[in-house]
């Protein structure tokens, strides 16, 4: 691993006043190997006239999203966007300014497809229009910088015209894919994902076991026969949750916290080892027919089962997926095209009086509004805890039925369970929210070196209100934001420990009918009133 | 494809150093691979690595991080059933770290 230094804290974060050209030109993810780009329906390598098959595939996609076009032809370059990715305030490179690395792509495609570009370049004089010919540095540089952004969307929240990076991100990468240039991480991941069922690779006799030890692990700590079953057929509920909450921490116990919310409801519920993933990385590298092939398993699975409504664990881009992409790609919700028959069917199976969709926090906050869950929140009163709102979460999708909601329902369960809940500065926030560094298939050691540095917004607004407001708790609800942060947090001097899933505060003051913390509860109460 | 020389035999390891046959793997390889994380292999080190392969054996896949703080307790006393203790043995992460050494795939996804 490259050697690189952690940022300094600034004393007032603000654009950075110096500028370091190439900065990050050295950082670029490993390649996808041929078996790993040949699953997904891509060439195993660069083929040899990729020059015109990535310029005949741009075409192809400005012809299907017009919203491409768009964004690439209405930038004014008036600045707005420039100082706002935490990428370009982490490593000062010019290049990772949301509109240079628009312009990335936006130089190749003036060459290609506008008029003035197209004249101009058989002189010799594209520059003049910020034209560019498709050769092999443009590509690495794509490859390089467009592993850089995180597809996180805060840039598209301050441009005027709502030009949205992260979609020129994707297509670019679709793009290299298309002419067989992949990214390992992403690319590797969703081949085991199609082959597996998760992310993991995790086979179903290991999920089988891991998931048995979780509830004895529930069981000992409550006394009460909490399980989390495994393809139960006939089950109300399918939980799809990301693989990470089998397998990581602080992410193992937000799954043992929806158990126990699950438990306590009183519903029948389920996972499935055959769909048993949420993340769907296909959005990272812009692939829809991937998406839907990922998201079918889901289907396929809910169909199987019998279930009538679908819950999402704590994930972000799988939360944007779900909400924004299932019901077109595989009839998960309303929406589903006439002639798909297993969309058409799975539409009918759902119990359509609940969102479907649900979010995981949904569930939990609708359940605590009709006053159906009890907590003792000093549980947590050692914490003072922080919210970190996830992009795909906060600006690509939305929980409850008003605006907003995707900010007040999770922040109103973290209330509901702990007494002492600080916000962090407003432009770090919610639809401001910085992402956490490790987003939109960055999640890779050999990008460790971007990821801490892009980290370094999301951690001044965290030493801000641990210095100032006695913050010692971060909770997350996306696997990534966990599993970057539990790498990131030393560098800046932090504790691992102090990160939580938003479900973990959940289960730690949950107080469940008939469990010992509820036996403990009563003889205090008890007491209290003897002393009365 | 690099590799990694060991008593003269030369093993295959992917761009990150992970071993790509894992039925190559003996304590020796270990021992390589440990150096290559700057982790110096004590008694400790190798009851986890053990229990790595054993589980891999069985199941196809590295254990959770749960599930492998709960087998050392069980195995090793209370006292070293935990997360801190693993992360002291092995600081990059026991389970990419460990993994490596034991010569098992690189676990990937949101971890």
């Amino acid at each position: 691993m490259a050697d690189f230094q952690t940022p300094e804290f600034r004393e007032y974060p603000a654009v950075p006043n110096t500028l370091i050209p190439n900065a990050t030109a050295h950082l670029s993810p490993f390649v996808a190997k041929p078996e790993h780009q040949e699953q997904l329906g891509f060439p195993g390598e660069l083929v040899d006239n990729w020059e015109e098959k990535a310029i005949d595939k741009m075409g192809d996609l400005l012809g299907k999203y017009r919203s491409l076009r768009v964004y690439l032809d209405s930038c004014v370059k008036c600045g707005s966007c420039t100082d706002k990715c935490h990428y370009f305030q982490g490593t000062s490179d010019p290049k990772n300014m949301p509109v240079a690395r628009q312009d990335l792509m936006r130089s190749v495609y003036r060459r290609y497809f506008t008029f003035a570009g197209k004249t101009l370049s058989k002189f010799g004089l594209g520059g003049i229009v910020g034209a560019r010919e498709m050769n092999r540095e443009v590509l690495d540089e794509w490859y390089s910088y467009f592993h850089q952004c995180s597809q996180c969307r805060r840039c598209s929240v301050f441009c005027p015209y709502g030009i949205d990076t992260a979609e020129i991100s994707m297509a670019a990468r679709e793009i290299m894919d298309h002419v067989g240039l992949g990214q390992k991480y992403c690319n590797e991941i969703l081949g085991k994902l199609q082959k597996v069922g998760n992310n993991l690779g995790l086979p179903e006799p290991a999920l089988k076991a891991t998931l048995a030890e979780y509830g004895e692990e529930i069981e000992d700590d409550t006394g009460l026969p909490v399980r989390l079953p495994l393809d139960v057929k006939g089950a109300d509920i399918l939980l799809i949750t990301p693989s990470a909450d089998f397998f990581a921490e602080p992410h193992i116990d937000g799954l043992m916290g929806y158990a126990k919310v699950f438990h306590e409801a009183g519903v029948s519920w389920t996972l499935s080892s055959y769909a048993s993933e949420a993340a769907n990385f296909s959005m990272f590298i812009g692939s829809y027919s991937n998406m839907k092939i990922c998201a079918e398993r889901i289907r396929d699975a809910a169909i199987e089962l019998g279930v009538k409504r679908i819950i999402v664990g704590e994930c972000g881009h799988a939360w944007r997926v779900a909400y924004s992409f299932w019901n077109t790609v595989a009839g998960i919700g309303s929406g589903a095209d006439e002639n798909d028959v297993y969309a058409q069917k799975l539409q009918k199976q759902l119990d359509h009086s609940f969102k479907q969709p649900t979010h995981i926090c949904e569930f939990t906050y609708d359940l605590i509004q009709k006053g159906k869950l009890r907590f003792n929140k000093a549980e947590n009163d050692h914490r003072t805890v922080t919210f970190h709102d996830s992009c795909n979460v906060a600006r690509g999708s939305r929980m409850g039925d008003w605006a907003g909601g995707q900010f007040d329902i999770p922040r109103a369960v973290i209330k509901a369970c702990c007494n002492n809940y600080v916000d962090m500065d407003p432009d770090s926030i919610k639809e401001k929210t910085y992402c956490c560094g490790g987003g939109g298939g960055l999640l890779t050691d050999d990008l460790m070196e971007i990821r801490v540095k892009g980290a370094l917004p999301r951690m001044e607004a965290l030493k801000d209100v641990s210095d100032n407001k006695g913050v010692n708790t971060l909770a997350a609800i996306c696997a990534i934001c966990k599993a970057q942060f539990a790498k990131v947090l030393p560098y800046y001097n932090f504790p691992m420990s102090m990160l939580v899933s938003t479900h973990q505060l959940v289960g730690e003051a949950l107080v469940m009918t008939g469990s010992e913390q509820e036996k403990e509860l009563m003889e205090e109460e008890a007491e209290a009133s003897e002393e009365d | 494809m690099a590799t990694m020389t060991v008593n003269g035999k030369d093993y295959e390891v992917d761009e990150e150093g992970y071993l790509i046959d894992l039925s190559q793997w003996n304590r020796e390889v270990g021992e390589e691979l440990a150096k290559s994380e700057k982790v110096d292999m004590t008694e400790s080190h190798w009851e986890v690595i053990d229990f790595l392969r054993e589980y891999y054996d069985e199941y196809q896949i590295a254990p959770a991080v749960r599930v492998l703080t709960k087998a050392i307790g069980k195995k090793l006393g209370k006292e070293k059933g935990n997360s801190k203790y693993l992360y002291e043995l092995f600081p990059y992460g026991p389970a990419k770290q460990a993994c490596k050494i034991a010569g098992l795939p690189k676990p990937t996804g949101c971890i």
